[in-house]
């Protein structure tokens, strides 16, 4: 017992004094997830605005795909980032392994889809006489898309804040990609899983104070929006 | 301007339009007339190319309008359609009437000039910076129809553009539709559920009926010249009566009808089996006998039942031959009759439609 209070208790004094280990690895967290965040972004919602808008088939069964893959282990993200971009991978020539941008490329796999089918669920949400609208105005199909992305947008800045949520909690795929090097690729959730591991309880638990107050905001903002 | 040809709508398993055939003409008002849910909002679908025909073709001035979807985007900008039940896009009034022209890569000059001068035209200057999920419904409908004409479409599709909205709201609405189409020349094709609309506004009627068109023509045709009984009945002719030609002199044929001759004026030749239509309006009705020379068919009759209807009464009578009559309320107080009691029908050979049965 006396074990966690003195852990919260220097706890908070890292996060007081704004200790530059701490700092590093949470300003890290936050680079790496909202950069993750923003490029799945410009590919997931297009791509979920032009899934929306195509009849083609085997649609259903694609959308069946993405919602299972929502639910995606982090490992196996990063097992699959890792096959690719691995000395001996297809990509092992960019030399990613144990990057920061390996690491934003193995975030990006796990919420693209996830935030593919969000998009997908925002423009559902958007009224059929609205859509009939927009194409019966004489929007071409790229307008279409921007328009009723435009008229979902907070359904789908939900779905967004969704993805980033899940980057920035996920210890998997950072782990096997980053391979959490001190000052490079430690974020908060690979430094977390290490220091609890080394005993290291004061460290761990401040680390996890502020990945949770990063959680309690990304809920906040997203409740938000939910009530526009 | 634009003609389907057997055109055929399913939805699933649904038959939702059955051989609709059309010609609209440039520069006329064309009114769709039907109940609910017989296909109105379909076909005005299917002209805005909103939809594809199951089968069927569809063309907008020669050309076919089943080509790759650039084409049909490029005859879809020609016209514009105001739903139902308007829908608001996000922004205020402004953005929504700016929306057709932005997709139309109108210059920036050219939409700040062309949007008032629409807001003008629908009487609603001043409104572009009001949120449209501020405005009634009648001032909806008629930022729908501003966000219409602001593209200067050729063709202007109304579905049902006065259903919700209050007498005062639909008498703006109607006169608008007047302006514009003698304004700008634009064709206009508006389906409505009131028959007198349809009347009051449109150089033709398509009357649909379940899935087709029953007849099309002319409201003087529609509402006198019905084709057949289902169209008849739409449009209010409420006296349908069957029965075989006895005798034609110079286009003045007596009908035989159980029994019961009626005069009509009519070229059927004696012997053919007809169906006659006389719209309730035409049957007048009177106390005592009445010597006027032009009113051939005449009448004694029970009056079976009596029906108020707002201004107008409905008046049953059974003269051996059912007859419906409809008159205003203040002539039937006049009139002091009753339910059960006799009255004297009168009405014009010419007011009898006949239609040969074959």
């Amino acid at each position: 017992m006396n074990d966690i209070i003195e852990g919260f208790t220097q706890a908070f004094q890292l996060i007081v004094t704004l200790d530059p280990e701490v700092m590093g690895i949470t300003i890290r967290s936050l680079f790496i997830s909202l950069s993750a965040t923003l490029l799945a972004s410009i590919i997931a919602i297009p791509l979920g605005g032009l899934i929306h808008f195509r009849e083609f088939g085997g649609k259903k069964a694609l959308i069946t795909i993405i919602q299972a893959l929502y639910a995606l282990p982090t490992v196996l993200a990063g097992l699959f980032v890792f096959l690719l971009i691995s000395r001996s991978g297809p990509f092992g020539f960019l030399g990613l392994m144990f990057t920061p941008t390996g690491m934003i490329f193995g975030q990006m796999v796990l919420i693209t889809p996830l935030m593919i089918g969000m998009t997908l669920i925002a423009l559902s949400g958007v009224r059929k006489n609205i859509q009939d609208t927009i194409v019966s105005l004489g929007a071409d199909e790229f307008q279409s898309i921007l328009t009723i992305i435009k008229e979902a947008r907070f359904a789908i800045l939900g779905g967004v804040i969704l993805g980033f949520g899940r980057a920035i909690s996920e210890v998997g795929a950072a782990m096997i990609i980053g391979g959490n090097i001190r000052g490079y690729t430690r974020i908060l959730t690979t430094a977390i899983a290490l220091e609890t591991s080394q005993g290291n309880l004061p460290l761990s638990i401040a680390l996890g104070l502020i990945l949770l107050f990063i959680a309690l905001i990304v809920t906040t903002i997203l409740f938000l929006v939910q009530e526009r | 301007m634009i003609e389907l040809i057997g055109v055929y709508k399913n939805f699933g398993e649904k038959e939702v339009l059955r051989n609709v055939g059309m010609t609209i003409r440039k520069g006329e008002i064309f009114t769709l007339i039907g109940p609910s849910g017989t296909g109105k909002s379909t076909i005005l679908r299917l002209i805005n190319l909103l939809d594809v025909p199951t089968e069927g073709e569809i063309f907008f001035e020669g050309i076919d309008t089943s080509g790759p979807e650039k084409t049909r985007l490029q005859l879809r900008r020609r016209m514009s359609m105001v739903f139902q039940k308007p829908a608001a896009l996000r922004g205020d009034v402004f953005d929504n009437i700016a929306a057709p022209l932005m997709f139309r890569k109108v210059p920036v000059e050219d939409i700040r000039k062309r949007v008032p001068e629409a807001l003008e035209l629908v009487g609603l200057s001043g409104y572009e910076s009001r949120r449209a999920s501020t405005l009634s419904g009648g001032e909806m409908q008629r930022v729908a129809i501003a966000r219409a004409i602001v593209t200067r479409p050729e063709v202007l599709l109304l579905d049902e553009p006065t259903a919700n909205l209050d007498p005062v709201s639909t008498e703006k609405v109607e006169n608008l539709v007047h302006t514009i189409n003698s304004r700008f020349g634009t064709t206009i094709i508006l389906s409505t559920h009131d028959m007198a609309q349809g009347q009051r506004l449109a150089h033709r009627i398509a009357v649909v009926l379940s899935r087709t068109i029953g007849q099309t023509g002319t409201a003087h045709e529609i509402f006198y010249q019905p084709r057949n009984r289902d169209v008849a009945h739409m449009v209010g002719v409420e006296n349908i009566l069957e029965g075989m030609v006895k005798n034609n002199e110079e286009g003045l044929a007596l009908i035989d009808i159980e029994g019961y001759d009626i005069s009509a004026t009519s070229d059927c030749p004696t012997g053919s089996r007809v169906t006659a239509y006389i719209r309730p309006e035409d049957l007048v009705l009177s106390t005592v006998e009445f010597p006027g020379s032009s009113l051939r068919n005449r009448f004694l009759g029970r009056i079976t039942k009596v029906v108020a209807m707002g201004p107008m009464v409905k008046v049953r009578i059974d003269c051996g031959i059912r007859l419906i009559s409809i008159i205003t309320k203040r002539s039937f107080d006049e009139l002091e009759i009753e339910e059960g009691g006799s009255v004297h029908v009168y009405f014009k050979a010419s007011a009898v439609h006949v239609v040969r049965i074959d």
